[in-house]
């Protein structure tokens, strides 16, 4: 029972491209989102994430490839909305017509009953507004809105595209627990941000695009591992000749503005190590790990600077997501 | 990674979706669908407005022409006094609609092109990916609205019309093709709905698409009039809404080429003709 379940919420993405105008903005794409934890996709803003989202759900046709979701192709659903729930633009809600009347045709279409229209804008918090012309709503309530209306039908999985946008702290607090809360359910969530914070906030798993290609497909944490910035603080009152030390093992150093030592390319036991060996006291030796922020930015770049046509920038990433993701896949 | 594997197995639960009718081509919700649309409809406040317009207007304007054609009775050439005379229901409904008409093809082409200015049509294709049931329905309820409430301004206007012709021209709706010219009034209304809703899923702009179908009904018909000989003649009356609203005329004029339904048949064609092309670009652009 829970193998056939598993399967059946996961996105699958498959080499998916997309072409507009004879500009590559998806290039050969592939990766798998699970169910049970919040998947973060992550990419410097004009990246693809958006229209990614959009060829998940059909509103966009690829060039070539496909995304299934539980082994079916979006446009294949009869009750979209019970399966998926997508936040893709706020904005998408004619100005004239109530919170209420916009729920209430999307909930007809899937024959969901009114009611359900009530509990969901009680669940974001536009209660009191359900029945006032949407042009009067700000952009957080937009988002709250957008938010409802993926959340109308139940669904098992869900697609939100930067749904903090717009809100306040408050607001923000609120879509973090919410996203985390839904996952803890067994959902598959996908939430897009340029906001890496924020996807440290959140996301067990990340998705990083950059320029319409994989970067990376890994837990958070191995991604933030990943980063080659990460370093030692070593402090020590013979930093001097331990640093000599450190460099002949092949050890990159250097001073900081304390004078302590940040060390790079060598781990923290094996500097330990040549401590111990050359009888060194050390005071500390603390592993820095780099922020989120470092470790996308700097692996970002990086397949930057492949340029055009050079594939193996995908291939070379150390760690293959979908590979090992559905390996470990039950 | 394993990580992944121990929160997958986390997603036991109520979340099967072997329970819910997924997929399958059988699983297309009709009712859910029309009901959907008329909320759409109905939800804003400018549909209520250009319907309510729609019968003021149909009436308004029947009794100000045939109070006036009545008026100046002396002063109306011959010609046309046998046209009239031949065919009363034709000056009574065509009074009205010729500019009543207009708020149909307003309303046909904002009932989409709405979606797109608003970015509704995201939400409305996220919840029916496959597009074409999406617009049929839609095109089905709007023109069934339509006929309703030209049917409402056609049976009035003719109440109010026909009594003030009287004393110039009797006319009764049990006159043969009175009845006929009336509901013939309805459909063609029904179907210029349709014809709008057709061109505003084609241009996607509300301005662009009022601007196109008001060229259609309004400005190529009377300058294909303009054209001398046969030619002129024969274009004109294969345009779309000169052929169609030969539905409201009783009978077949000495001037008209197409028999009433003739005429229709050609304005459905047209119409099909452009739902064809709406449906093709709406399953194959981006929305």
């Amino acid at each position: 029972m829970r193998a056939a379940i598993g399967p059946l919420q996961v996105i699958e993405v498959r080499d998916l491209c997309k072409t507009y105008d004879k500009k590559v903005v998806i290039d050969h794409l592939t990766f798998t989102v699970q169910p049970g934890v919040v998947t973060g996709f992550l990419g410097p803003n004009g990246a693809g994430k958006s229209t990614t989202m959009r060829l998940i759900v059909g509103l966009d046709r690829p060039t070539s490839g496909d995304a299934i979701i539980g082994g079916i192709r979006y446009a294949d659903l009869t009750r979209p909305l019970r399966v998926v729930g997508a936040l893709l633009d706020a904005g998408a809600i004619h100005k004239g017509r109530s919170a209420y009347n916009h729920l209430l045709y999307l909930a007809q279409t899937q024959g969901i009953a009114a009611p359900r229209v009530n509990e969901v804008l009680d669940l974001v918090g536009l209660h009191d507004v359900a029945h006032e012309r949407a042009g009067s709503f700000s952009l957080g309530m937009g988002q709250r809105l957008g938010l409802a209306a993926a959340l109308l039908g139940d669904p098992p999985v869900l697609i939100l595209d930067e749904p903090v946008n717009g809100l306040d702290p408050d607001g923000i607090k609120w879509i973090r627990n919410l996203v985390i809360h839904l996952a803890g359910e067994g959902r598959t969530i996908l939430v897009s941000s340029h906001l890496m914070s924020e996807m440290a906030a959140t996301a067990t798993n990340l998705v990083v695009i950059g320029r319409g290609r994989l970067i990376a497909a890994c837990t958070t944490d191995d991604f933030i591992e990943r980063g080659s910035k990460r370093s030692v603080l070593v402090k020590s009152p013979d930093a001097s000749i331990l640093a000599e030390l450190i460099m002949a093992a092949g050890g990159l150093v250097e001073t900081d503005a304390q004078g302590d030592l940040v060390v790079r390319m060598i781990d923290a036991a094996h500097i330990g190590a040549i401590a111990a060996k050359a009888q060194l006291e050390l005071h500390e030796l603390t592993p820095q790990l780099a922020s989120l922020e470092d470790a996308f930015m700097e692996q970002t770049h990086a397949s930057n600077e492949f340029g055009h046509g050079a594939r193996s920038a995908n291939g070379s990433t150390p760690v293959l997501a979908t590979a090992s993701a559905r390996g470990t896949n039950p | 990674m394993t990580t992944i594997a121990q929160t997958t197995t986390a997603s036991d639960a109520h979340f099967g979706l072997e329970g819910l009718n997924i997929a399958g081509p059988t699983g297309l919700n009709i009712t859910g669908l029309v009901k959907s649309e008329w909320t759409k409809i109905r939800s804003l406040r400018s549909s209520l407005v250009a319907l309510v317009l729609l019968v003021v207007l149909t009436i308004g304007f029947t009794a100000l022409f045939v109070g006036l054609t009545v008026a100046q009775w002396d002063k109306v050439i011959a010609v046309r006094k046998l046209a009239y005379q031949l065919d009363p229901t034709r000056l009574i409904l065509g009074a009205g609609f010729q500019l009543s008409q207009l708020a149909i093809c307003v309303l046909g082409v904002l009932v989409i092109a709405n979606e797109y200015a608003s970015g509704t049509i995201r939400a409305s294709l996220l919840a029916v990916p496959r597009r074409t049931p999406m617009l049929v329905t839609k095109a089905v309820v709007f023109a069934a609205l339509i006929f309703v409430v030209v049917e409402v301004a056609a049976f009035s206007s003719f109440a109010l019309g026909a009594p003030i012709l009287h004393s110039k021209i009797s006319v009764g709706i049990s006159d043969p093709g009175v009845l006929r010219a009336i509901v013939g009034a309805g459909l063609y209304g029904a179907v210029l709905g349709v014809f709008s809703i057709a061109i505003g899923a084609i241009v996607r702009h509300t301005a662009g698409g009022i601007a196109g179908i008001i060229a259609f009904v309004l400005v190529l018909s009377p300058l294909t009039q303009l054209i001398p000989g046969s030619i002129g003649d024969h274009i004109h009356a294969y345009l779309p809404t000169a052929a169609g609203q030969l539905m409201a005329a009783a009978r077949q004029g000495p001037d008209d080429l197409l028999t009433p339904w003739q005429g229709f048949g050609v304005f459905c064609i047209w119409t099909l003709v452009l739902m064809l092309v709406a449906n093709y670009l709406l399953t194959h652009r981006d929305a």
